[in-house]
């Protein structure tokens, strides 16, 4: 009886409702899988060692270890000692250092694990492991899927109810704006932003799809602010003696929330996708860095090879991320809209 | 209640017997809408059935109908509707749809939603035929044009090509119901069919089903919450109360000798034109056993020249700018000059039908609108006058409570936070904790259960919104509080109780009321003095009572005839 008293506000019930939906449950433990690995790659517990050398080139994945490598073999190759005839040694100026260097290679063969043949999920051109790769690249590409969305649910929402609040003068600006921005080609636009910007790094990613990908937030919003500012609770906030910003922001933002949190999640999809796309045409992350779209753009020569572990790697991880994550989404979506899903 | 067995040939079009309808809710949560309903509709009869919200008068409709949703609707075995001799329950689904449409047909209460917006009225009703009858385009035309004549539609040769936003409410309804006798149902069910309309336009609709019966032969069964219509219309009535039937019998037996108090309760609640209690009955009394000890006495009500004024419109005029093609504009008229004078601690009321401009004028009065004229005078400053900031302290001083308890309270809001802003916007109290002390003591004097203070609004029914809506202006200490048909969309009953309060806090706190409602005998109990508008314009003013019993203007004499039940 006493569960029955407590009062549930919309939020608690639409997450009752999202939980009580098993498909969501699967959704909701594989997208914290993710995330969890983000972090922890972010904060260097695993995969810091993504860009060493570990396995020789193309190293084959273990449940197919003994598969023919011949790219392999030539890169260990490079390790094997050549032996030096009295000839050669005559004319060598390092000659003397010969022992030096034989210590340091001892040495040096003491405390490096030799290459592997075979790693979990196989390795790419360089020896470096899919796996480590692939977690990183998690790591870089959901951050910037994530901030980027953030950023442009924050300003298509601030514009957007701004011009369907205030509407005459306001309004219009804001739309004739809205109009000029969309009628440049995307591309040309990603183009000049991270052109203006001038540097290539994870955060200019995440500016660039930040700044372009608004438009969609700020038409929803400003349509839904238009529609909730005429409700009677409005003006009766109004009549109490309540300000604009009081109007705007405490009174309708809460009841226009749950779409832009449905915005939000939508778009962290397609700004991961849009970042493979930009990495893939070589305006994205640095190569010195690594996300799902580098590794995507680095997959071409190896296909040819016959070396299709990388790309399947990534493409499973990647699609199983989008589809758990749109799953949510739309659940998210019946959960905050009861009415809506109801038939 | 009534005979177990229908027989084949009976006069009953249909016999209702045992209807139990349950609704699945959640995965355990049941909810049973009707629990054994039985009464029948004779040929040739108008039958009403009358209830407040929550009665199951609409799902009982809706059985008939075939229209409730299949997937969490359970109909109990034992359930009969019996129509013409046969089991409507036992059809394929298909027969059903059949029948439904061709010989029971169905008008509900709000025509704008219920008509196509992109077709014209024509094709609708050309559809409609075409579906139950073998009939050729051009016939159907034609006979489309017969059936908008017959419901009353002038120029049905042009009208046919009308949109259903070209038409007026009436209208719209006039076209849903052409649509319903089409086929010539042997059963026509109206739900609610005149709640959205207009007293004049309502008068009109059931005169106009009143006429159909009589040339078509059909059975009515009406739907309404409003006794005083059914005494105009019905032969039989069925009182419903939480999916049970409380009584059922002929209209003179129900309006002269009501059996069950709650149709007593019912009969009491509704303000009359001609009696003004002191504290309207409310529903509780009657089931209660307390309808003998109800405080006798009436109230007289009415403004003396020397009582003080607090509100002085003059010559208040709103105009509201509507665009027409691509620059132009066309002014609309809202209110047109309207002046009156507010006493304190006593009731202007404000009637008119939708469109007269009495919710602009509130509105304009608080500056929720602009305005564009007159003047507005309250302790000697005109308020239209001020700029925004000088008017600031003077919003708390005046309040609205609005029509819709579902629409003016933020979802998203608990009760307190609802109660809380206005006093922390204005300062009033010293601190939160005693703002809530405040605001947990205003609700308990509006009637609200214990810890209302922490639950959202959607957790209440829609006579306990509206109090909410009261303690919130009440949070304020208004002198004056502008009731925008506050009592309009609640039932009966729970209007009878908001009444009283709002009576209650008006001798406690000594408010000025300021009552705009559509609803003249509501207008009439709560009023010291009335004014009547029409199209923006106002065209009479003066003393509750007087205006009643002696109305000088022919609208405001129409507005009086047109009263459901009132014998002008």
């Amino acid at each position: 009886m006493a569960e029955k008293n407590q009062s549930k506000g919309f939020w608690r019930a639409a997450g009752k409702r999202l939980w009580e939906n098993p498909l969501a449950k699967v959704c909701i433990v594989i997208l914290l899988l993710y995330f969890g690995l983000a972090l922890a790659s972010a904060l260097g517990w695993v995969a810091s060692d993504w860009g060493r050398e570990v396995g020789v080139s193309y190293a084959n994945p273990s449940f197919m270890a003994n598969r023919d490598n011949p790219q392999g073999a030539n890169s260990a190759k490079v390790n094997a000692t050549v032996a030096i005839d009295a000839e050669s040694r005559a004319i060598d100026p390092l000659a003397p250092y010969y022992d030096q260097i034989d210590a340091g290679a001892k040495q040096y063969e003491a405390t490096q694990a030799p290459l592997k043949w075979s790693l979990p999920l196989g390795g790419d051109k360089w020896g470096r492991d899919v796996l480590a790769k692939v977690i990183k690249g998690g790591e870089v590409s959901i951050t910037v899927g994530v901030l980027a969305a953030l950023l442009a649910v924050t300003i298509g929402t601030a514009l957007g109810a701004i011009g369907g609040y205030f509407g005459r003068a306001i309004g219009d600006v804001l739309e004739w704006f809205y109009s000029i921005f969309t009628a440049v080609p995307y591309f040309l636009l990603v183009l000049a932003i991270s052109g203006a910007l001038n540097t290539r790094g994870i955060t200019t990613v995440i500016v660039v799809l930040g700044l372009t990908g608004w438009t969609g937030v700020y038409r929803l919003v400003r349509a839904e602010y238009i529609k909730q500012r005429s409700r009677e609770y409005v003006e009766a906030a109004n009549a109490i003696g309540a300000s604009h910003m009081r109007m705007m922001f405490g009174h309708i933002l809460p009841n226009v929330s749950h779409l832009t949190l449905v915005q939000l999640s939508q778009l962290v999809i397609d700004f991961i996708k849009a970042e493979v796309v930009l990495s893939f045409l070589g305006f994205g992350v640095p190569t010195s860095s690594i996300s799902w779209g580098v590794m995507i753009n680095e997959v071409m020569v190896e296909l040819i090879l016959g070396k299709w572990w990388q790309l399947g790697t990534v493409a499973i991880v990647m699609s199983t991320f989008v589809v758990a994550f749109g799953l949510f989404t739309d659940l998210l979506r019946d959960a905050l809209d009861p009415k809506a899903s109801r038939r | 209640m009534s005979n177990g067995t229908p027989t084949m040939h009976s006069d009953n079009l249909l016999e209702i017997d045992m209807l139990r309808v349950t609704f699945r809710l959640g995965q355990n949560e049941r909810f049973e809408a009707l629990k054994g309903v039985s009464f029948n509709i004779p040929r040739n009869n108008v039958v009403a059935l009358v209830g407040e919200s929550g009665s199951g008068k609409s799902v009982s409709a809706m059985a008939i109908m075939d229209l409730l949703p299949r997937t969490n609707t359970e109909i109990d075995a034992h359930s009969r509707l019996v129509f013409e001799g046969r089991d409507l329950l036992q059809m394929g689904e298909r027969e059903r749809r059949q029948l439904c449409g061709k010989d029971i047909s169905m008008i509900f209460q709000d025509a704008m939603t219920s008509l196509n917006p992109v077709y014209k009225v024509g094709d609708q009703i050309v559809e409609i035929l075409r579906l139950h009858k073998a009939i050729s385009r051009r016939d159907a035309k034609l006979r489309a044009i017969e059936l908008l004549r017959e419901v009353g539609i002038p120029d049905p040769e042009d009208r046919i090509d009308s949109f259903p936003h070209q038409m007026s409410g009436g209208q719209q309804q006039r076209v849903m119901i052409a649509m319903a006798i089409a086929c010539e149902p042997k059963l026509l069910i109206a739900d609610e069919p005149t709640t959205a309309l207009d007293v004049t336009i309502q008068k009109q609709i059931v005169e106009l089903l009143l006429k159909l019966r009589e040339t078509h032969g059909m059975s009515v069964l009406f739907i309404t919450h409003d006794l005083e219509l059914v005494r105009e219309i019905a032969d039989h009535v069925v009182v419903m109360y939480r999916g049970e039937i409380k009584e059922q019998g002929s209209a003179v037996q129900i309006f002269s000798a009501p059996a069950d108090p709650y149709t007593r309760a019912l009969l009491a609640c509704r303000p009359s034109i001609d009696r003004r209690p002191m504290r309207l009955p409310v529903v509780e009394d009657f089931l209660q056993g307390r309808e003998n000890d109800l405080p006798k006495g009436e109230r007289s009500r009415g403004v003396s020249p020397a009582d003080p004024i607090v509100l002085e419109v003059k010559d208040l005029r709103k105009t509201f700018r509507m665009r027409q093609g691509l620059f132009g504009h066309r002014d609309v008229d809202a209110v047109k000059a309207v002046s009156f004078k507010l006493a304190k601690g006593k009731t202007l009321g404000i009637v008119g039908e939708s469109g007269s401009g009495k919710t602009t004028l509130g509105k304009t009065l608080l500056r929720l609108y602009s305005c564009e004229g007159g003047e507005v005078m309250f302790e000697g400053k005109d308020l239209m006058g001020l700029t925004d900031k000088e008017f600031q302290p003077y919003k708390r001083r005046l309040q609205i409570i609005f029509q819709n308890p579902y629409a003016s309270l933020n979802p998203r809001f608990t009760v307190g936070d609802i109660l809380l802003e206005p006093m922390r916007i204005h300062g009033i109290g010293a601190n939160d904790t005693e703002r809530v002390a405040m605001a947990q003591a205003l609700l308990k004097r509006v009637d609200m259960p214990e810890g209302a203070f922490h639950k959202y609004p959607h957790e209440f029914s829609g006579g306990q919104r509206q109090r909410i809506s009261i303690a919130r202006a009440l949070t304020m200490k208004p002198e004056i509080l502008v009731c925008d048909e506050s009592v309009s969309a609640l039932d009966v009953s729970v209007q009878a109780q908001v009444l009283n309060l709002l009576q209650e806090l008006q001798e406690e706190f000594g408010l000025s009321y300021l009552f705009i409602s559509h609803d003249l005998s509501v207008v009439k109990y709560i009023s010291d003095e009335v004014l009547v508008m029409h199209h923006g314009e106002m065209v009479e003013y003066g003393n509750a009572d007087e205006l009643y019993r002696n109305p000088q203007h022919a609208y405001t004499r129409k507005l009086l005839s047109a009263i459901p039940g009132h014998r002008a």
